[in-house]
């Protein structure tokens, strides 16, 4: 038998209160949030927590030995850099136990004038090697990095063999076109995308249009969809509309996906993965309790007995219904044409 | 805790469809302005002022419009046009009411319908769900806060 190894932390996402205690009372390790404003990516209209509900949250996850990480990983550019750095000082002041950055600038400013607080790459910062990882560490001295989507398990294995930098990977939610903090899609329909503005497709740009025959999507007068009545529907985001192409009408750029490696989980932590990521800061405290409960389950499961470790079909009969589209998928992680 | 699957039958709705939707729509906006100060801020409704919200329930055929103005909610008139319309059935509220499910998730399912200010049903959702549920009820004394 295998020995035991350290299970890696569950990060579970929190778009309001309610969902932060979901996450801590169903087995969350972490639990990330964000400020209401365009400081972090998940900038939706009446999302996120005011500075009552952060204290709040901040203290009842505290009471219960859980950490609370920062989102303020949107990039400011020079003109409101200020904000931004203001609201690293407020993370500070709250008792974050980390912050998670993308900005250069704002990781340099973090580290000159919090030394004690930790930071942690954002998937947004878009590091994919091993050598940027280790940049931003001698840089700015990182603890942690999230990876962004793209590798497979082989190359998640060789980048933590090659830094100090502890890894975190998304695990299960919603996918993208994975190019993050260089997606320039949304900017593109309506204006404002996630890398400065904080937010993909904002809901003032959507229209859904419901039709005895379906429904179409638009995203700033752009028609991205149409769904047959019944059919399974996405976010309307560019990146998975149906486009006619070539005399084809499909998904041109990708399909509608969610990401669910459950199965993954005894190579994630064999290899040493430091944390495990869910997605979906906006959605509801229904989703976080169901998907934090099976993925504590699952870890404990794991670490508990890796070589006995099996996905059970209770798990997948929770999480398939929260998932966008008609499809789970391992993602990059599993290339088996490698 | 799980709600069973359900649509409720087409003879109840052909019942229900002709009644007069004043008194529902009465009874929600009384019911909103009872939460207002006491459930969620004054503040936190501002987003929705002058604006106005209609909820359909689609297996019962019934629809209730209710309108926002100086803090307080009203029944709409009969011809107001809505800025947010929301469908779902009956099962389904109850399921978003009680937390059981997401609405992401039944919208990917093609169960919760949103047409016209999208923007506005996002602000209405994400007020529900910031609704700390757990702060409203006394807590006994042997519970962590």
């Amino acid at each position: 038998m295998t020995a035991a190894r350290a299970a890696p932390d569950l990060v579970c996402p929190a778009g309001g209160l309610p969902a932060l205690k979901a996450a801590v009372d169903h087995g969350a390790d972490c639990v990330y949030v964000g400020f209401r404003d365009e400081t972090n990516a998940r900038a939706f209209a009446g999302l996120n927590f005011d500075d009552r509900a952060l204290a709040d949250g901040i203290a009842y996850a505290h009471r219960r030995n859980r950490r609370v990480l920062i989102a303020l990983n949107t990039y400011p550019g020079e003109a409101r850099f200020a904000r931004w750095t203001a609201a690293v000082d407020r993370a500070a002041q709250f008792g974050a136990d980390a912050i998670i950055v993308a900005d250069p600038g704002l990781l340099a400013y973090a580290r000159a004038t919090h030394p004690s607080l930790r930071l942690h790459l954002s998937v947004q910062g878009s590091a994919t090697s091993y050598e940027a990882i280790e940049f931003h560490r001698e840089r700015f001295g990182i603890q942690r990095a999230v990876l962004p989507r793209v590798l497979s398990v082989a190359q998640v294995a060789h980048t933590i063999a090659h830094t100090q930098v502890e890894i975190e990977v998304f695990g299960f939610g919603s996918l993208c076109v994975m190019v993050e903090g260089r997606c320039a899609l949304s900017a593109y329909a309506t204006g404002q995308g996630p890398n400065r503005h904080g937010v993909c497709s904002p809901a003032k740009f959507v229209e859904w249009d419901e039709r005895p025959d379906g429904m179409t999507t638009r995203l700033g007068g752009f028609l991205i969809d149409r769904f047959g009545s019944g059919e399974r529907a996405g976010y309307p985001t560019v990146c998975k509309g149906r486009y006619d192409v070539g005399g084809g009408r499909y998904y041109a750029i990708e399909e509608p996906t969610s990401l669910d490696t459950l199965e993954l989980l005894p190579e994630f932590v064999r290899i040493g993965v430091a944390a495990i990521k869910i997605e979906g800061r906006q959605r509801s405290p229904a989703y976080v309790a169901d998907v934090t409960r099976t993925w504590r389950e699952a870890i404990d499961a794991c670490v508990t007995a890796p070589d006995r470790f099996a996905v059970q079909p209770r798990w997948r009969a929770t999480l398939g219904p929260l998932c966008e589209g008609q499809a789970q998928t391992l993602g990059a992680y599993s290339r088996p044409w490698r | 805790m799980k709600i069973p699957e359900f649509t409720l039958p087409a003879p109840l709705a052909a019942l229900v469809a002709p009644l007069p939707r004043w008194p529902l729509a009465v009874a929600l906006a009384r019911a909103l302005d009872f939460g207002v100060g006491r459930v969620v801020s004054a503040e936190a409704i501002a987003p929705l002022e002058g604006r106005c919200v209609r909820l359909t329930v689609r297996d019962l055929g019934v629809d209730v419009t209710v309108a926002c103005r100086d803090g307080r909610f009203h029944p709409a008139p009969r011809d107001a046009t809505p800025d947010v319309a929301i469908a779902a059935t009956l099962r389904d509220y109850a399921a978003l009411a009680l937390r059981v499910e997401d609405p992401d998730t039944l919208f990917f399912a093609r169960r919760l319908r949103v047409t016209g200010d999208t923007e506005l049903g996002l602000v209405v959702k994400n007020l529900l769900d910031g609704i700390d549920l757990a702060a409203l009820v006394p807590r006994p004394p042997w519970r962590m806060p």
